[in-house]
């Protein structure tokens, strides 16, 4: 998959939580590459060097829209959120591995859980729709910490069923994601996204039932295409670059 | 039409414009947005005798138009380096350079030895500057005693074009250049990363797992071009200039300063047509300056 630099235009920015926005990105001459559920793409911010690594959260390729979801978290992030709509960004894409969506173990019904925490929901709205279309029976889990800081909630009941836990039990299961009733259901393959510590714990569950398990991490980069080696990640192969090698991986492949 | 090349030593560039060691990959990273072929070099990954897997994350940190970082050269070794990754980049219409490093005299002596024997490679950069490793690395690049005995032993085994890295975490860079320049350098490239730090407030941690790293970017050029117009008039061996170059404003202020040829590294990281945006630059300046080659501009700072 061929790596572009693209010049978008965002025409629409709606925060969903006070924190977070979906930012709707347009290609101003380009149409959208061909994007795999769980890459990324990197935007040139004007308040900081270092471009911004950000989950693809969904695609309409009708429309030629790149959907993103934005959490504040620094001064990148936080210009990004306060550009106004018709603002130019430079964006580079489509970057990462992306999750597995089809192949010999995804046959007709494959039972599939998708497992999103706060921000690290956003991969999981585009992957729920692409193994919908494969065939798959998807279900998603998403956590926060209270009903008010629930993401995408809506947008994913469209595609299926959606089961949640918060933090304070403001909606759905009380506490954490792994404290979902939702896994006393049969699993055929589980994805994950979220804080390290709720990939942890779902990593360990599945580990335990004996679920096949992927998960997207975020460790900091800075050029996103395996160049610089500062975003690794410790696996059984040595250190890779979760940019160029992830960012999803196999819990098979983590020293978790 | 303009003439771009340069000469560093034996070694001749089609333009000045070469990447940094350990910010541009082995080259293929960056084959979706530029034309390889068009560099005037570039300089791969620090290369070591043995396989290392560098430092723990986390490895780097955003500072106010800079960054740092504490990779700790990690890299697969030199063998795999002849085996693996040579054969895929050997016909690059550009000059490769090795960038060499080691923890003893006899770590670089080994490497260089091995890399002398690949055709395709006529330079060796020998970085005596990397401040994020705990043996070697910095360790010889901070005294003329140590820069001159690295150099020297290197020299008696590698007959190409030898270029050394200077760090610029000494009191005078000078001295160091002078120091490598009689040993038999052809040429010195300067600067590597000015070790500095960052500090989580939070949680009251380092944010770098070594604590300390190398602050790269922006922030640096204006110390990296006065070294580079220091170290020009106090050798008469080939400068190479680089240290937060990003646009071909930026690569002329080092070729004015006395640069013969630059590298660019950070700025791949968010900019990754950088280098041919400079090589542009470079051929339009001397154009509008009405000169034929660029050779007449390197040094050429009115005082």
């Amino acid at each position: 998959m061929k790596k572009q630099l693209i010049d978008f235009i965002i025409t629409s920015t709606v925060m969903q939580t006070p924190s977070c926005g979906l930012i709707a990105l347009k290609p101003i001459n380009d149409t959208l590459p061909e994007i795999v559920p769980g890459q990324f793409v990197e935007l040139s911010i004007d308040a900081v060097m270092l471009r911004r690594p950000i989950s693809v959260c969904d695609v309409d390729y009708e429309n030629n829209i790149l959907f993103l979801l934005v959490r504040n978290a620094g001064k990148g992030t936080s210009r990004l959120l306060h550009l106004p709509v018709g603002s130019k960004v430079n964006i580079m894409l489509p970057l990462g591995n992306g999750f597995s969506t089809n192949g010999i173990s995804f046959k007709p019904g494959v039972r599939t859980l998708l497992v999103g925490g706060g921000v690290g929901t956003a991969p999981m709205l585009y992957l729920g729709k692409k193994l919908k279309e494969n065939g798959a029976t998807v279900t998603f889990l998403t956590g926060a910490k209270s009903s008010a800081e629930l993401l995408l909630v809506d947008a994913m009941k469209k595609v299926a069923p959606v089961a949640i836990t918060t933090d304070d039990g403001s909606e759905g299961d009380k506490g954490f994601v792994v404290n979902s009733g939702i896994w006393n259901q049969p699993w055929d393959h589980v994805y994950c996204c979220g804080p390290s510590p709720m990939m942890k714990a779902v990593a360990a569950l599945c580990k335990e039932k004996q679920v096949p398990c992927e998960v997207s991490l975020e460790n900091m980069m800075a050029c996103g295409l395996g160049a610089c080696l500062c975003c690794v990640e410790k696996t059984v192969r040595g250190n890779v670059c979760v940019c160029s090698e992830g960012p999803v991986f196999d819990i098979k492949d983590l020293t978790w | 039409m303009v003439d771009l090349n340069v000469k560093i030593g034996e070694l001749e560039l089609k333009n000045p414009v070469m990447t940094a060691s350990g910010t541009f990959g082995y080259g293929s990273e960056f084959a979706d947005f530029i034309d390889l072929n068009r560099l005037g070099g570039f300089v791969v990954k620090g290369t070591t005798l043995h396989h290392r897997e560098g430092n723990d994350y986390p490895r780097m940190a955003e500072t106010p138009m800079g960054m740092l970082n504490a990779v700790g050269l990690q890299n697969k070794g030199v063998d795999y380096f002849i085996n693996h990754i040579y054969p895929e980049i050997k016909d690059i219409d550009s000059q490769i350079i090795v960038n060499v490093s080691g923890a003893s005299v006899a770590d670089y002596v080994a490497v260089a030895e091995k890399i002398a024997t690949l055709d395709k490679i006529n330079a060796i950069e020998v970085n005596i500057s990397c401040p994020n490793v705990k043996q070697g690395g910095m360790a010889f690049g901070t005294t003329t005693s140590g820069a001159s005995e690295v150099t020297k032993a290197i020299r008696q085994v590698y007959p190409k074009t030898l270029i050394v890295k200077l760090s610029p975490n000494v009191t005078d860079i000078t001295e160091i250049a002078r120091a490598v320049e009689s040993e038999g350098a052809d040429s010195v490239s300067l600067i590597n990363t000015l070790l500095g730090m960052a500090v989580d407030v939070e949680r009251q941690r380092p944010i770098l797992s070594t604590v300390t790293g190398g602050l790269s970017g922006p922030a640096v050029k204006p110390v990296a071009v006065r070294m580079v117009w220091q170290v020009s008039h106090a050798v008469k061996i080939p400068v190479i200039g680089l240290g937060g170059i990003s646009c071909g404003a930026d690569a002329m202020e080092f070729i004015l300063a006395g640069a013969s040829a630059i590298q660019v590294g950070t700025a791949n990281f968010f900019n990754p047509r950088v280098t041919m945006e400079i090589i542009d630059y470079l051929a339009d300046y001397c154009k509008r300056h009405g000169v034929c080659s660029i050779n007449e501009l390197i040094g050429a700072l009115k005082v």
